[in-house]
């Protein structure tokens, strides 16, 4: 089947288990948030899809061909991760920064940068509305905007899917949904797979085709948003008592109340 | 400072004030090594020091500069280029901004093992290079894993692992003075790290590292680039960073022995002429790398030429000025940076 499957995965970090036999597949196309407690395994399962991880049994498949046979190169140009708190070097400038992404085009030798770079780099940055930025420099930018810096440098690499570790946190309401609205922006655009790692439940609700919870080291369940929120789900799962209610702009919205007793 | 700052806003601009930085160190650099040939107990004009390299004329001068300062001049740029090259990389792959070859133990690695030769094998001399290479290598391997904790290694204990190391190599160079106290008075200007009677073998020692060293870093720099984005981003990329780490270890310990073993431990070059590079032309290693080279020339090449002028006849070790330059240089990046 075509888009992202993974098989079987365990992860073991020092004798301990992050992850238990995950099977689970991200359809192609589409944008499928993965929510859960804190240290349920959620950055886990994103960083052994990116093949950041070594420390795992099981298989990556991207369109049925397991994803760590790819040279590295090649896999960053099929696969972009955005990882959390990432820090720059103090003086680089956004172009500068979004260029990076390119490296996976460029061989040893030939680091020149040819067209492909130049539009691929201009078009990103466009994208992510940071054209009026890109000669500033990314340590300067509001957090919102270096965020998009980085979703920027990402684009660069012009990949199949976009992983992206909690895009949102640390930012303020409106850069917040910047953020989200770029990223459903470039799905639509480009078909873009994106799996992203979500804390805010409104936003997996709001911004994803799917949604896939973890607890407790294995996949809780997964389906579309409404199926999935729901009271019970919240009340198992985080252990919190919740109303689930339809607002006036006709969006339904997760109101936590209290913690289960 | 408003010029400067406007300049670097501006991508073309940003480009040519690099090249024009870079430009203004090569100048810096040819008048370090022009007035290291200059000046000493005679001075010698320029057009002496023309006709002497071009073998144009045979006077006293022409023996002085030819058989003298020429070789004590190319050995104090060489190690400049070599240590200010050796820094750049350590602080890109150790992500300190703080690595320097002598703080963080990798000069008193080779600095031991070329103590070690010097003492104890005091035949097997042409051994010194690729001795103090294996040396310094083991005191980085060392540096890593002590540093190295839940699969990744943090600036700040690279820096403590590093002066453990350091203090601890420190000490075996010590007991070796002692137990071969006759014959330590080499040892001894080289641990300060000095050019005193630097002559052509030493030149011959020093310069194929040079070379190669000079173009690996070059080749490395735009995976130096990616490196200092931070593990996870740059395997994202699809640099081999584990790979990439250690070659480029290895390379800036092949840099800062091949230095140590012809000059002993000079330390600083390697903190402050990265740094300095930094500060003027960013941290973008297709152009932080050739700006240390050229800069490391230069600060060495003059600083040699000032410490055996200024207090004439008596000739300081060139370690000497560096460490009064480069002491309060390394508060000076304490207070800013960590």
């Amino acid at each position: 089947m075509a888009g992202l499957e993974v098989k079987n995965l365990t992860v073991e970090i020092t004798h301990r288990e992050i992850l238990k036999n995950i099977n689970i597949s991200f359809a192609e196309g589409k944008r499928t948030a993965i929510i859960g407690p804190n240290g349920s395994g959620k950055s886990t399962l994103l960083k052994v899809i990116a093949g950041l991880n070594p420390h795992h049994t099981g298989d990556v498949l991207l369109n049925g061909q397991n994803l760590y046979h790819f040279g590295k190169k090649k896999l960053a140009q099929k696969l972009a991760i955005l990882p959390q708190g990432s820090k720059t070097p103090l003086d680089l400038t956004v172009a500068e920064l979004v260029d990076y992404g390119r490296f996976p085009y460029r061989s040893w030798l030939h680091g020149s940068c040819t067209k492909e770079d130049h539009e691929a780099v201009c078009c990103a940055i466009e994208q992510t509305k940071l054209t009026p930025l890109r000669d500033r420099q990314v340590a300067t930018l509001s957090g919102g905007e270096r965020q998009r810096a980085w979703i920027a440098m990402a684009l660069a690499q012009q990949p199949e899917i976009l992983l992206l570790d909690e895009p949102t946190t640390y930012l303020d309401i409106a850069h917040q949904l910047e953020v989200m609205q770029i990223i459903t922006e470039l799905n639509r655009a480009y078909k873009m797979t994106v799996i992203m790692v979500l804390h805010d439940l409104n936003h997996a609700r709001q911004y994803a085709d799917e949604i896939a919870v973890i607890r407790d080291r294995n996949i809780f369940a997964k389906g579309a948003p409404s199926q999935v929120l729901s009271v019970s789900m919240l009340a198992e799962v985080f252990g919190v008592r919740a109303d689930v209610f339809t607002n006036r702009s006709g969006l339904s919205v997760l109101s936590p109340i209290a913690l289960v007793k | 400072m408003d010029l400067l700052e406007k300049y670097k806003n501006y991508k073309e601009h940003k480009i040519k004030w690099r090249i024009l930085v870079l430009m203004v160190f090569a100048v810096l650099a040819f008048l370090g090594c022009v007035v290291s040939l200059m000046k000493g107990s005679v001075d010698v004009s320029y057009t002496e020091i023309v006709q002497a390299i071009s073998g144009q004329s045979a006077g006293m001068n022409t023996q002085i500069i030819n058989n003298i300062r020429l070789p004590r001049t190319i050995v104090a740029a060489l190690v400049g280029v070599n240590l200010s090259l050796s820094g750049a990389i350590l602080q890109a792959v150790m992500k300190n901004p703080l690595a320097d070859p002598h703080i963080i133990g990798i000069s008193s690695g080779a600095g031991l093992a070329g103590i070690f030769v010097m003492l104890v094998l005091p035949d097997m001399e042409v051994l010194i290079t690729p001795i103090a290479f294996i040396g310094a290598m083991l005191a980085a391997i060392g540096i890593y894993l002590l540093a190295w904790k839940n699969g990744g290694i943090r600036p700040v204990r690279i820096i403590l692992a590093g002066v453990a190391v350091s203090a601890f190599l420190g000490a075996g160079i010590s007991a070796l003075l002692i137990f071969y106290s006759d014959r330590v008075h080499g040892a001894l200007m080289w641990m300060i790290g000095g050019l005193s009677a630097r002559s052509w073998p030493h030149v011959e020692i020093i310069y194929p590292y040079t070379i190669a060293g000079v173009f690996l870093a070059l080749l490395g720099a735009r995976h130096l680039n990616i490196l200092q984005l931070g593990d996870e981003i740059a395997k994202g990329l699809g640099l081999r960073v584990e790979f990439t780490r250690i070659a480029m270890t290895a390379l800036a310990a092949m840099l800062a022995a091949s230095a140590v073993s012809v000059v002993g431990l000079l330390g600083f070059v390697g903190l402050i002429v990265p740094h300095a590079t930094r500060l003027l032309i960013g941290s973008d290693y297709r152009y932080l790398l050739p700006g240390s080279a050229l800069l490391g020339m230069a600060v060495v090449t003059f600083s040699d030429t000032f410490a055996r002028t200024m207090f004439a006849p008596t000739e300081l070790p060139v370690g000497i000025i560096m460490a009064i330059l480069g002491a309060p240089f390394f508060l000076f990046l304490l207070r800013r940076e960590i």
